[in-house]
């Protein structure tokens, strides 16, 4: 006798419950803390910061524990709790000219002003396991320069002056706001970069990999990446000025790229961008190949139909959080139209084995 | 239970007024698909945001909530949509689809007729009716304001020409109004009839594709179709072995591993109330004897 399967409501309750045990794990090991996870998982912090547009290193060390170290499950974490705050204004433009670098390469030059200050990278590391690590231990402090003060001026500034290099005219639009008005295509640059910046990391690596192996060449330089601190303004109507309401980290791209000029524009080196929350290189580098890629219409290229050239399917499919919800939600019952297809298969096959017979 | 660190029915007021002005212009412009800005829900996507934030905007203290999935209320998604409204807006739920005044839906339209007066929100995964056979917005949309449904006919012929019927059985594509082609959700197709002069306004939200579109009540759908291939419902050719019903849809329930098997109303709610009234199927028992649940 079949009985319909009740108490939904009591399995998701004990589901939950047991998934808040294996959170917890083995309860002889120490518990991680926020800040734990804060200082010593700083770039799983800053993914989750970058794609869930959110800047809160705090909130996002949460997510990450909540999460259980599932970074997509964390940043999808903290978009919803981010959709729920209110908008108090805006801030001025970061001014990542007067960025505090901590790393800045160009790959284009030996030297330049402001030098080429390697920061802590894993660039040169040997990836092999330092069982050290595995022990408990401190570590020796590293050796200290004095601060440079000075601003580090762009690498591009230095190519602008011989025009060897697109100028991107500055504007004061207000750009479009992808969190608060539905996407429409074609996209303008702004709405583009927006939604790389948030967009999954493997994909946009993925992209970008994609147009270096031929799929959209672009011919991209790093012409410069800088990592550090810039100042957040804003301007207080009441006061009349901006004033700094606090600093977050950055990491910046700016590819330069090669173009032997097109049907309307004559040859110049050609810009792509990147920038994101916190240190996050691998994304920033591939975001700025994307974005190159993206931009084959406005410098008169040709479409190839390579698929980091079409903007609609890299925007479509570049958020984690909806693709992963979208994929998952498979795992959802669909009897009803799985028994709708059932029907309907029955009836063709019947069909078709009665047309068969009568052929024989 | 009602959580307070929220708004009403969790989302702000400015964000409902988005949602309802996006609602509003579906009505006026039945089976047209109107952008709006979804929110990242604390749900996933796919799971019913769009569903969940039409819900939300059309929400009021007194409503009286139901939630379904493939047409049953105790499916374990259904249970947590519920349980979210129950926790951020503290509205009276129900299982009884004529006691609701707001029904959320997934891959179902109840069999009991709804009524003026009562919403039947769909969530909906692809709103495009056009996207498998085009898989470019920007083209659909072009499509759509032409009126070039074309494509579509030709699918549906080449179905016949291949299969000798139209091998669609659920999300079967409709005419609004005699204007625009719509998706009505991967209802099965036995369903799209009731699509048709209902009394009750039909909402469908689709979050993570952001659209919104509306079908008002007494509005005409007609599903797809050729003179000489006409639109059939169907569904499968027993009766349900709970309540005896010939007219429900109908779910397969595998019973053991010989080829056993049961037919059961996929409304829960519909079954139930005709055990209640006596009704006995061929493996049913009286209600009283059996799940009182």
């Amino acid at each position: 006798m079949y009985v319909a399967v009740k108490g939904g409501e009591r399995a998701i309750d004990n589901a939950h419950a047991w998934l808040a045990e294996e959170r917890r794990g083995d309860v002889t090991v120490a518990e991680l803390s926020l800040p734990q996870i804060r200082e010593q998982l700083a770039l799983a912090v800053n993914r989750v910061m970058a794609e869930g547009s959110l800047y809160d290193p705090d909130l996002a060390a949460l997510a990450i524990k909540q999460a259980r170290g599932d970074l997509i499950e964390a940043i999808f974490l903290i978009r919803a709790y981010r959709t729920t705050l209110p908008r108090l204004g805006a801030s001025c433009p970061v001014d990542t000219a007067r960025m505090a670098v901590v790393r800045r390469i160009s790959a284009t030059f030996k030297d330049l002003p402001g030098g080429q200050v390697l920061g802590p990278t894993f660039d040169y590391t040997h990836r092999l396991l330092d069982f050290k690590l595995a022990a408990e231990g401190e570590v020796p402090v590293a050796a200290m320069a004095p601060a440079d003060l000075a601003d580090v001026p762009h690498v591009t500034e230095f190519l602008n002056r011989d025009g060897m290099i697109e100028v991107e005219p500055s504007g004061n639009a207000t750009p479009p706001d992808l969190t608060r008005e539905p996407m429409e295509l074609p996209a303008s640059r702004a709405l583009r970069l927006q939604a790389i910046t948030r967009g999954d990391e493997g994909f946009i690596l993925s992209m970008a990999y994609s147009t270096q192996r031929g799929y959209g060449r672009t011919h991209a330089f790093v012409g410069e990446l800088r990592i550090g601190t810039v100042a957040v303004e804003m301007d207080i109507p009441e006061l009349g000025f901006a004033v700094e309401i606090g600093e977050m980290e950055l990491t910046e791209c700016e590819t330069v790229n090669q173009f032997k000029g097109s049907k309307t524009e004559p040859p110049q080196f050609t810009r792509g961008y990147g920038l994101v929350f916190g240190q996050t290189e691998r994304k920033a580098i591939a975001m700025s190949l994307v974005d190159r890629a993206l931009r084959w219409a406005e410098l008169g290229e040709d479409f190839t139909g390579a698929p980091a050239q079409d903007e609609e399917f890299v925007l479509m499919h570049a958020d984690n959080v909806q693709a992963t919800g979208f994929l998952e939600h498979i795992k959802l019952p669909h009897y009803v139209d799985f028994q709708s297809e059932l029907e309907l298969v029955r009836r063709l096959r019947s069909e078709a084995l009665a047309a068969q017979e009568a052929a024989e | 239970m009602t959580e307070h660190s929220y708004n009403f029915a969790y989302l702000d007021e400015q964000t409902k007024r988005m949602i309802r002005r996006a609602i509003l212009k579906g009505v006026a412009v039945p089976g047209y698909q109107v952008p709006f800005a979804s929110r990242e829900m604390p749900m996933p996507y796919g799971w019913g945001t769009g569903g969940v934030q039409v819900t939300a905007a059309c929400l009021t203290p007194d409503d009286t909530l139901k939630v379904i999935d493939q047409g049953a209320d105790d499916t374990t998604n259904a249970v947590s949509i519920r349980k979210f409204f129950q926790r951020t807006a503290g509205v009276a739920v129900t299982e009884a689809t004529t006691e609701a005044s707001i029904i959320q839906t997934r891959h179902r339209i109840p069999e009991t007729a709804l009524s003026a007066g009562q919403i039947l929100v769909y969530q909906v995964p692809i709103p495009e009716p056009l996207r498998f056979l085009e898989p470019r917005e920007t083209e659909t949309r072009k499509m759509h304001e032409l009126e070039e449904y074309g494509l579509m006919h030709v699918k549906l012929y080449e179905d016949i020409a291949r299969h000798g019927t139209i091998a669609t059985a659920y999300a079967y594509p409709v005419k609004v109004e005699g204007r625009y082609v719509m998706d009505p959700s991967p209802i099965p197709k036995f369903d799209n009839p009731k699509l048709s002069n209902s009394p009750a306004l039909q909402l469908f939200g689709a979050g993570r594709e952001q659209r919104i579109y509306a079908v008002p009540p007494f509005t005409t759908v007609v599903s797809l179709d050729f003179d000489d291939h006409p639109f059939q419902p169907t569904k499968a050719p027993h009766d349900c072995d709970l309540c005896g019903a010939s007219e429900s849809y109908l779910d397969e329930v595998i019973t053991d591993d010989q080829g056993g098997r049961m037919f059961v109303c996929s409304d829960t709610d519909f079954c139930q109330t005709r055990r209640a009234s006596g009704h006995i199927g061929a493996l049913g028992v009286p209600v009283s004897e059996g799940d009182a649940a």
